[in-house]
């Protein structure tokens, strides 16, 4: 029998997969400031204390090195931490924890290892907290070896991909999108994973491929509905994972379209679209390209207060619609 | 008391702490474990000499009692953490020096494969959880060791060894107040020898004693001659009683000394000759304790000198293992990065 499939926001979908892991596996729990009677900063774990008690929903004082650090230790020693870290902007107060200690530990030690550790990095801007409360730093994790690092765009797979991530053997960063939290979509009952490592063609298109992250997925879906109407068929390849990433579901797309589009809000250069873009430069699909490849990304500057600012430091739909159609109309 | 009849307790009754805990045979167990670390010591150094281990490498020769004295009351389900110095650790937890020695050599029959080398030296089997190459960098693991022993109910407890250089780093005080605040069994063991790298505690430490920061963090701080293997042991057996009844964690100041320079490309210019050579010769910790064990009759010149030898033959064939064991292959160069799944 199908499970129950009910309309969840990002935020409930995620709540509801940490329950799920907790009421399956008793080694699983919850670390992270203000997680517990408070809810978490955006509510997402919620009232999970009042369910599991404070022994598994721990509070943790403002420290978040040391609380990155003793996620690691539980993980290494047994256990099935989810950290929560209050804003992703704050992994830099905790780099050391996860770059040099989660990240290498298996590996320095030869394999004897694993550190089956999940953090949750609230990420991205527009919500008028400016620059040290909206970055998008996936990328600087994704470049870590030993490091898993996943950006769902829908609720179905935010509880999907923290389901795999709590199973996965080894450090799973998962970047959410403030901004999604309250984007709703069907989420179904009970226990499910959506793969780590796999791509996912939210729209099958056949004149451009836009590879999308994160929040830029559903505007790209936005853009391509009313590119649809002036004829251009966009196809929507939500990366989801970018370490280790899908090469074989964007090879196989260009090939399909002969166009590539790269839309992240993190900062544009040295990101996520300069590694597809290599990627497909490298690939097979490299010789099916009837123009040059285009990213869209986040303006080389902090994220500013001002809304107006703030909004344009990052791509939104009307960039995303001029730019493909720029692209397919071979305007440079 | 394993193995001391009454009457042989009531003659050691005026004794210092370990005389009394421990049979002779396992003190004279701990004694060829201080020189097993001595000496491995010195064949690295060696071995590097010769070209034999690249990289780098740093020496605990003269901390050898402060290793043996915090790792004396611990159980092999006992974990720690350890340092960038950590080989003392190491073999004080139960780690053989073949496969130590192997792991220098970059070998496959190495603890950590050949990708770990000094730096990372671990035995998880053991419960050395692991060196680390980051000053500070274990502390809070070893916190999270602590919380999956309570939360788990196991009963273990967990030593984080670090150095001087470490009571500066913020993951220590973050690290001690969660340990505190959550009443973990968790030991945090402060090696300090004077130095972080060249840097004195003097001109880097806003305190006198590292143990005084055990105040901010509600927990004791004891300090103990770290070149004093009883002292030390002492120490940690009541930090562990402590940390087995739920009371929370201790800071134990071992106060002890390199006899080597911080790495291999140390010219020691930041001490005195005389400084080092008064350390050397007037407190060496196995000259301290073997001089201890002498006078309480627990050992008598040939019983050391068998020791020396069974020692240097334990190293000679260590090394001669790591020499012949095969290393890994190139093309297993990605291997453990991540866990390999069916």
């Amino acid at each position: 029998m199908d499970a129950m499939v009910r309309e969840l926001s990002y935020a409930q979908a995620i709540q509801e997969a940490m329950a799920v892991a907790m009421d399956m596996d008793e080694r699983v729990f919850l670390m992270g400031e203000d997680i517990g009677v408070y809810g978490g900063a955006f509510q997402v774990t919620g009232d999970l204390v009042d369910r599991f008690g404070t022994e598994r929903v721990i509070d943790t004082p403002i420290s978040e090195l040391g609380g990155a650090g003793v996620a690691v230790g539980a993980a290494l020693t047994g256990m099935r931490p989810i950290f929560e870290f209050q804003f992703s902007d704050f992994a830099t107060l905790a780099m050391e924890q996860i770059v040099n200690q989660a990240a290498k530990m298996r590996f320095m030690l030869g394999g004897e290892v694993s550190v089956p550790v999940v953090m949750r990095f609230p990420a991205g801007s527009g919500t008028g907290a400016a620059a040290q409360h909206s970055q998008s730093l996936e990328a600087w994790l994704g470049h870590v070896p030993g490091l898993k690092v996943i950006q769902p765009a829908t609720p179905y797979d935010a509880k999907g991909m923290l389901l795999a991530a709590v199973a996965d053997p080894d450090p799973v960063m998962i970047f959410e999108h403030k901004l999604l939290y309250k984007a709703k979509g069907p989420v179904p009952e009970g226990y499910y994973t959506v793969p780590i490592g796999k791509a996912d063609i939210r729209r099958e298109g056949r004149d451009l491929t836009i590879v999308a992250t994160s929040i830029m997925v559903q505007k790209a879906l936005d853009a391509a509905a009313t590119l649809e109407a002036e004829g251009i068929d966009v196809e929507v390849v939500d990366l989801r994972t970018i370490r280790p990433m899908d090469r074989q579901t964007v090879v196989d797309s260009v090939k399909k379209t002969s166009r590539l589009m790269c839309v992240y809000e993190a900062v544009k250069t040295l990101g996520i679209g300069a590694e597809v873009s290599a990627m497909i430069a490298e690939s097979e699909a490299f010789d099916y390209l009837d123009a040059p490849i285009v990213r869209l990304g986040g303006a080389e500057t902090p994220i500013p207060y001002n809304p107006e600012l703030e909004k344009a430091t990052v791509p939104q739909v009307p960039d995303i619609i001029t730019a493909a159609r720029d692209l397919v109309k071979g305007v440079r | 008391m394993a193995g001391a009849s009454k009457a042989v307790a009531d003659s050691r009754a005026n004794l210092p702490f370990v005389y009394r805990q421990y049979s002779a045979e396992q003190l004279k167990q701990v004694l060829y474990k201080m020189y097993l670390i001595r000496r491995f010591e010195e064949g690295a150094e060696e071995s590097y000499m010769r070209g034999l281990i690249h990289g780098t490498m740093h020496l605990s020769i003269g901390q050898e009692a402060s290793a043996m004295g915090i790792c004396m009351p611990l159980g092999e389900d006992d974990q720690i953490t350890s340092t960038h110095r950590g080989h003392g650790h190491c073999i004080a937890k139960g780690a053989e020096v073949k496969r130590m020695f192997a792991e220098f050599f970059g070998k496959t029959t190495g603890y950590c494969k050949g990708r770990g080398g000094s730096m990372h030296i671990a035995d998880v089997a053991k419960g050395n959880l692991g060196a680390n190459g980051i000053v500070g960098g274990g502390i809070p693991i070893a916190v999270g060791a602590a919380l999956s022993s309570k939360m788990m109910k196991t009963g273990k407890v967990v030593v984080s060894f670090f150095g001087d250089g470490a009571n500066n780093e913020g993951a220590f005080h973050e690290a001690l107040n969660m340990a505190a605040v959550w009443k973990l069994p968790v030991i945090f063991v402060c090696e300090n020898n004077g130095y972080g790298m060249s840097t004195s505690t003097a001109r880097s430490t806003a305190v006198k004693n590292i143990a005084d920061r055990a105040a901010a963090y509600s927990m004791p701080g004891v300090i103990v001659n770290g070149n004093i293997f009883s002292e030390v042991a002492e120490a940690s057996h009541k930090a562990v009683e402590r940390a087995r009844a739920g009371e929370g964690p201790t800071l134990i100041e071992s106060k002890t000394y390199r006899h080597r320079g911080h790495s291999k490309s140390d010219r020691n210019r930041y001490r005195t000759k005389e400084e080092i050579e008064d350390w050397m010769s007037n407190r060496d910790p196995i000259t301290l304790f073997e001089n201890e064990l002498r006078e309480f009759g627990f050992i008598d010149g040939p019983g050391i000198e068998a020791i020396r030898e069974a020692v240097a033959r334990e190293i000679a064939d260590g090394i001669e293992f790591a020499k012949v064991s095969p290393s890994p292959d190139v093309r297993e160069t990605g291997n453990y990065v991540y866990t390999e799944q069916a």
